[in-house]
């Protein structure tokens, strides 16, 4: 009870009866002869830190400027805290942006580039001194006001972006890849440090990226998309865990896939046959009907490595053809007999003895619950 | 390990070629020898005469005043073609709209000074305006052309602009004209100014255009020069034009340096 309180609470979405903050309802956009948005419908929950992860070209930064204003949907509705922004532009949306270039004024300083939202506002200059003082404090950024942007380093002027874009206190905050520019390193700070700001000031994010990892750090909650349309949407876990499509499986994180037709569907197990890998044991899905073409979805982490052979559901022979040692984990290239190669990943915590190495006859196995069952 | 001469030397023997002219012209407007040719050691009467010379400071001054006023309208104009041609149509009508713009650049001057002509006869018939040909008429004709020579300064600097910097302030807030003159317009700010600087230089520099469309009592210093020399080159002129290369020295200088500061 406590626990379904709880939850209803910081995840909204799992309720059902929780008010959306934002919805967009069945919005498409058609430049010329390509649709770049496909019907697109999402609502999305006050507080949330929501991304929108894609290939390029997949239509995610086309979504979040209609949603900033600056693309007009070809059909369907936004609807931004009850109000439908149909017809009003950016400058007097409830929204503010946070460009992949940064897009800051090259001409004005630091102090100025983040005051420039409330003096256009009519914020007494002052106040908005007083106001821009303190948001480059919570950025880190207090002994920089002077500065022009060009004196910045990358990071730094990020950091600058996201105030500019914070002062107003904006009902949502549309970030495009906002950790793009960032090296590997500053990159992962600088997550953690996003997710801090969102929480401390409890608005409600709309992040672009490509980068899944970057998607699965910093999210409550991920759409995926591809061609236009979102694919799925979900916790990260959730997106990881149960993919619902190839797509999706092979998008988010790194899996093996095995396609083959449905054979025999008992209660707790089913069989899938005729696949690279020979007939693999799995846990049943409904709906399936025999002969039907599925996929098996094998995360690398699922799949243990051993020299002998064990006694769990599948267990097939294959031989190392690579092993790439990254510290934390290690990574294994596995050929079996049909020539497939398969990835399995070990965390080195987990080896005892004589770690397996190069070209050694080894056999992989997993149980029953492991993989997911794919129909599309 | 060996060092090549051949670009110290190349450059050596550019840049003698580009100034040994100039150089002398300098030094022979201050010959104190009536012929040109003969050189008769070192005096300034000529600069005295010159500045009692009631033809060419008149003159000066109609060439200062035409390039002053025709480079600032050619400027606000020519801003505002760059912009039609970078924001607003379809790709291929801008094409052809970049391509009208600039053909006055490729434009023969006799033929845009004829036509201009012309047009100001045409006028004078049809409309009774402009009613005269005369200092107006050539600061209308300097416009003309100035205007191509900023609309391609100006465009190739707002082409290159991040259009997200504008949307930025948009974001925040301002409205299209807010974001025109805190964003846009300090952006191409050094454009503008080079702009200006080229149609000044263009304006200044102009004898075929100026020839056809000026009338009595509108003679622009380059008319002056050029009809004073078909009589004979006179040391005077020597003075002129060392003035002119001073005066467009320390114009080049103080651009440089206001650009400089810009950039930091």
């Amino acid at each position: 009870m406590a626990d379904s309180a709880i939850a209803a609470e910081t995840k909204p979405w799992r309720s059902g009866t929780a008010e959306p903050f934002i919805r967009i309802q069945n919005i498409s956009k058609i430049f010329g002869d390509f649709t770049a948005v496909d019907d697109v419908s999402l609502d999305i929950y006050k507080g949330e830190l929501f991304c929108l992860l894609g290939g390029s070209g997949c239509g995610k930064s086309t979504l979040l400027r209609m949603l900033a204003g600056f693309e007009t949907p070809t059909q369907g509705s936004i609807t931004i805290d009850g109000q439908n922004v149909a017809g009003v532009p950016a400058s007097e949306r409830p929204t503010n942006m946070m460009f992949q270039s940064y897009a800051l004024f090259p001409h004005m300083s630091v102090e100025k580039n983040v005051a420039y939202g409330l003096l256009r506002e009519g914020v007494p200059k002052e106040q908005a001194m007083a106001r821009t003082a303190e948001m480059l404090n919570l950025v880190k950024l207090g002994n920089f006001a002077k500065r022009k942007p060009h004196q910045l380093s990358g990071g730094q002027q990020q950091r600058v972006a996201l105030a500019r874009a914070l002062i107003k206190q904006p009902k949502l905050l549309l970030l495009d890849e906002p950790l793009g520019a960032l090296d590997k390193k500053l990159r992962e700070e600088t997550q953690f440090e996003l997710i801090r700001i969102q929480e401390s000031l409890g608005v409600t994010f709309i992040v672009v990226t490509h980068d899944q990892e970057e998607a699965m750090t910093l999210s409550t909650r991920i759409g995926v998309m591809n061609e236009g349309k979102i694919v799925q949407v979900g916790e990260p876990e959730e997106i990881y865990e149960h993919p619902n499509s190839r797509f999706v499986a092979d998008f988010i994180g790194t899996v093996n896939l095995f396609q083959g037709r449905v054979d025999v569907v008992a209660p707790n197990e089913m069989r899938i046959t005729g696949t690279e890998a020979g007939d693999l044991i799995t846990k049943p899905i409904e709906g399936l009907s025999a002969k039907q073409t599925v996929s098996l979805a094998l995360r690398p982490e699922r799949i243990s490595i051993s020299r002998e052979a064990t006694s769990a559901a599948n267990c097939i022979p294959g031989f190392v053809e690579e092993v790439a040692y990254l510290g934390n984990l290690s990574i294994y290239r596995v050929n079996i007999a049909s020539g497939k190669t398969i990835k399995v990943t070990l965390s080195n915590l987990d080896i005892e003895g004589e770690p397996i190495t190069w070209h050694e006859d080894v056999f992989l196995s997993w149980n029953a619950g492991s993989g997911v069952v794919l129909t599309t | 390990m060996r060092r090549s001469y051949f670009l110290p030397i190349a450059a050596l023997v550019g840049f003698l070629f580009l100034y040994i002219p100039i150089i002398s012209l300098v030094i022979y407007s201050f010959n104190d020898s009536k012929l040109v040719t003969v050189w008769g050691g070192w005096t300034t009467k000529w600069y005295g005469e010159l500045f009692r010379d009631p033809q060419i400071l008149g003159a000066a001054w109609i060439s200062l005043k035409i390039g002053v006023i025709s480079a600032t309208i050619a400027t606000i104009l020519g801003t505002i073609a760059a912009l039609v041609l970078t924001r607003f149509g379809k790709v291929r009508v801008r094409g052809l709209l970049t391509g009208m713009v600039t053909a006055p650049l490729v434009m023969p001057e006799v033929i845009t000074g004829l036509s201009l002509l012309l047009l100001f006869v045409a006028m004078e018939i049809a409309l009774g305006w402009p009613a005269q040909r005369g200092v107006l008429t050539i600061t209308i004709a300097h416009i003309t052309f100035c205007m191509a020579y900023v609309a391609v300064v100006v465009q190739s600097r707002l082409v290159d602009m991040d259009d997200s910097i504008e949307e930025a302030a948009a974001d925040l807030g301002a409205k299209p004209v807010r974001v025109f003159f805190d964003i846009t317009l300090p952006m191409i700010a050094p454009a503008l100014i080079s702009g200006w600087l080229l149609s000044f230089t263009l304006s200044l520099d102009d004898l075929v255009i100026a020839s056809f469309v000026s009338g009595p009592g509108s003679s622009t210093l380059p008319m002056v020069i050029f009809s004073k020399v078909k009589l004979g080159v006179s040391p005077d002129i020597n003075a002129l034009a060392t003035l002119i290369i001073l005066f467009v020295a320390i114009g080049i200088t103080g651009a440089w340096f206001f650009m400089r500061k810009q950039l930091k």
